[in-house]
């Protein structure tokens, strides 16, 4: 097998890694879809908030400094301490909580019965607030996120592929962080489905997914359900912002992933979970395989920006519902 | 009856046990806009009996349970459960409190299989949080496992075991019906509504829910109020009878007494209003 074939697969497989890292985005929009109707536009500002405060937690800096400053002419920083990683990742999921459940209080209580319309302008808004809220919080300047994932091409995997393809192959180049991130995705998909199939809790968001009146005949209160569903949408944004964060640093670039996680919700649909997975890395191995086989040899390269909304695009005219999306069930 | 006669127990003919007032309507008046749906209705629902509530379409006989169930708050009137005025509560805490209901249109989580619907009946009575039932083992599967067999033995009544993992958006109509009320049944209520539960059923499946709800009357002492259009089962099972005709209550009694109310011939056959 020429040296040729085996690199493709390396594209292949870092197609999927970076399938999966799409995914873990798209992850959070399609939670909160599926309970509630409405598309979370700040679903990438959550992400980045929640790893600017991992980042703040961790390295000890003090909350609102430069406003504290500004007002009180004081020069304070940073605490001085450094909060252990496991410790700030769970101070992280409580703040993620205690945000779930203000938005809850102050905007989705009030707008139960709106159209879903409404509530996405009401989710943009939010993305503004949030945005800034977060940097009038941390400040905006790029975070270093370190939380002891090691990164740069994995020598193990390197080494031992080496032998394929003969001479001039260094074997496959698969990052750590990513081969990380992939595990980590898998674990946290694997226990959301499970929690959504088997718990009560679970078959509650689902019910309050599939009809908002029977689950309240049944008594299901939603306001505590859409508690719990976009606390869920929370620890999920924190994973997927740790994990690009650490890829590149915890700037304001972070919450644009969002966008890239919308042909993944357009192929996977917007209300399925495995949908999301698929979708991603369809998108991913799509990217990155048209790159390596079409774009770089034929049309000159970076094909990788427009590839995945052109494929969505394609999708939307002719399977609007995604690969998942929806129920296909229908009795006439 | 007298008032103090409507408090007492009794027990009637077949042998079941009827108690005081648990339920009562005082002076409901309900309008949307321009339309007054309900027109100062008063009644009750006896402890242990079947009350059926008849009338033309357009009666106002869903908006009455609507407004039992709390998807609708009355503009005038008091709702009384268990001897105590009810304040505006959400359906939801009307559904913890022990009132299930069906619905005329089904309203089934429909991308759910038959066992899940009535597993979600359950959600009332389980009471683990959510870090047990990540954890799983432990209190929440024991729950779980506690709640799955009465759930069992719910299906089994019904006899609908061989459609336990269908998904219920793909069963017919007559079985959705059936799941839907086993769904209300798991919710181990005290007052048990059911909007036109025989809904486009034939003769055979009429008799099946007849003999279901009955059952659930006989065995559990489960009150229930129906809404239902079939005259013949309406006389058959129901213990009382109200009868609605555009907004206002124009009848109130046994099966009997109703049947032979002048009003009640008139609105059914159609003599026109004034």
């Amino acid at each position: 097998m020429p040296a040729e074939f085996w690199f493709g697969v390396e594209v292949f497989l870092n197609g999927l890694m970076a399938g999966v890292m799409y995914s873990l985005v798209a992850l959070g929009f399609v939670l909160i879809f599926k309970s509630s109707g409405i598309f979370n536009y700040a679903q990438g500002v959550m992400a980045l908030f929640a790893a600017q405060t991992l980042v703040g937690i961790q390295t000890g800096l003090v909350p609102f400094s430069h406003l504290i400053n500004a007002a009180f002419g004081t020069k304070v920083h940073h605490f001085g301490w450094n909060v252990p990683t496991f410790a700030a990742i769970l101070l992280t999921i409580g703040v993620m909580i205690l945000f779930a459940i203000i938005v809850e209080k102050l905007i989705l209580k009030h707008l139960v019965n709106q159209e879903p319309i409404i509530l996405f302008m009401a989710t943009i808004g939010l993305a503004y607030f949030l945005e800034g809220f977060g940097d009038l919080m941390w400040g905006a300047e790029i975070k270093k996120l370190d939380v002891g994932i090691p990164q740069g091409g994995n020598l193990w995997v390197e080494e031992s592929t080496a032998f394929l393809g003969g001479e001039g192959f260094y074997g496959f180049y698969l990052d750590t962080l990513d081969i990380v991130a992939t595990v980590i995705a898998i674990v946290l998909v694997t226990s959301l489905v499970l929690f959504s199939q088997y718990t009560k809790t679970g078959r509650a968001l689902r019910a309050v997914a599939d009809d908002h009146q029977a689950a309240l005949s049944v008594g299901i209160s939603l306001r505590t359900i859409w508690v719990i569903v976009w606390s869920i949408a929370g620890f999920v944004a924190l994973v997927a912002g740790v994990m690009w964060g650490a890829k590149s640093g915890v700037q304001f670039s972070l919450s644009l992933i969002a966008l890239k996680a919308l042909p993944v919700l357009m192929l996977g649909g917007f209300t399925s979970i495995p949908g999301a997975i698929i979708g991603g890395l369809i998108i991913g191995v799509g990217e990155k395989m048209f790159e390596f086989l079409i774009g770089a040899p034929f049309l000159g390269g970076a094909t990788e920006n427009w590839f995945a909304y052109v494929l969505a695009l394609i999708f939307l005219v002719f399977r609007p519902q995604g690969l998942f999306g929806e129920k296909i069930i229908e009795r006439v | 009856m007298t008032d103090a006669a409507m408090q007492e127990s009794y027990t009637t003919p077949d042998g079941r046990k009827i108690g005081g007032v648990v339920m009562e309507m005082k002076n409901i008046t309900l309008r949307f806009g321009g339309v007054t749906a309900i027109k100062d209705i008063s009644f009750d629902i006896r402890e242990g009996e079947v009350r059926a509530i008849i009338g033309p379409n357009g009666a106002g006989k869903s908006s009455m349970l609507n407004v039992i169930n709390g998807f609708y708050h009355p503009q005038e009137g008091e709702v009384w459960f268990r001897g105590e005025k009810r304040g505006p509560m959400k359906p939801y805490e009307i559904a913890r409190q022990g009132i299930a209901r069906t619905f005329q249109n089904i309203a089934l989580f429909k991308g759910m299989s038959t066992l899940d619907n009535i597993m979600t009946g359950r959600l009332i009575h389980m009471n683990s949080g959510i870090a047990s039932q990540a954890f799983w083992k432990g209190p929440a599967e024991r729950e779980e496992i506690a709640n799955r067999e009465r759930v069992e033995r719910v299906i089994d009544f019904l006899e609908i075991q061989s459609i336990r993992k269908t998904p219920v958006g793909s069963l017919p109509y007559g079985l959705q019906k059936r799941v839907e009320l086993g769904r209300a049944l798991a919710m181990d209520p005290e007052l048990l509504l059911l909007d036109e539960p025989m809904a486009g059923m034939n003769v055979e499946e009429k008799e099946d829910m007849s003999r279901f709800i009955l059952d659930v009357n006989e065995e559990f002492g489960t009150t229930i109020a129906l809404i239902e259009h079939d005259m013949g089962v309406v006389m058959d099972i129901s213990d009382r009878v109200v009868v609605m005709d555009y907004g206002a209550k124009i009848g109130d009694g046994t099966p009997d007494e109703v049947r032979r109310n002048q009003q009640v011939i008139d609105a059914y056959l159609g003599v026109s209003h004034d």
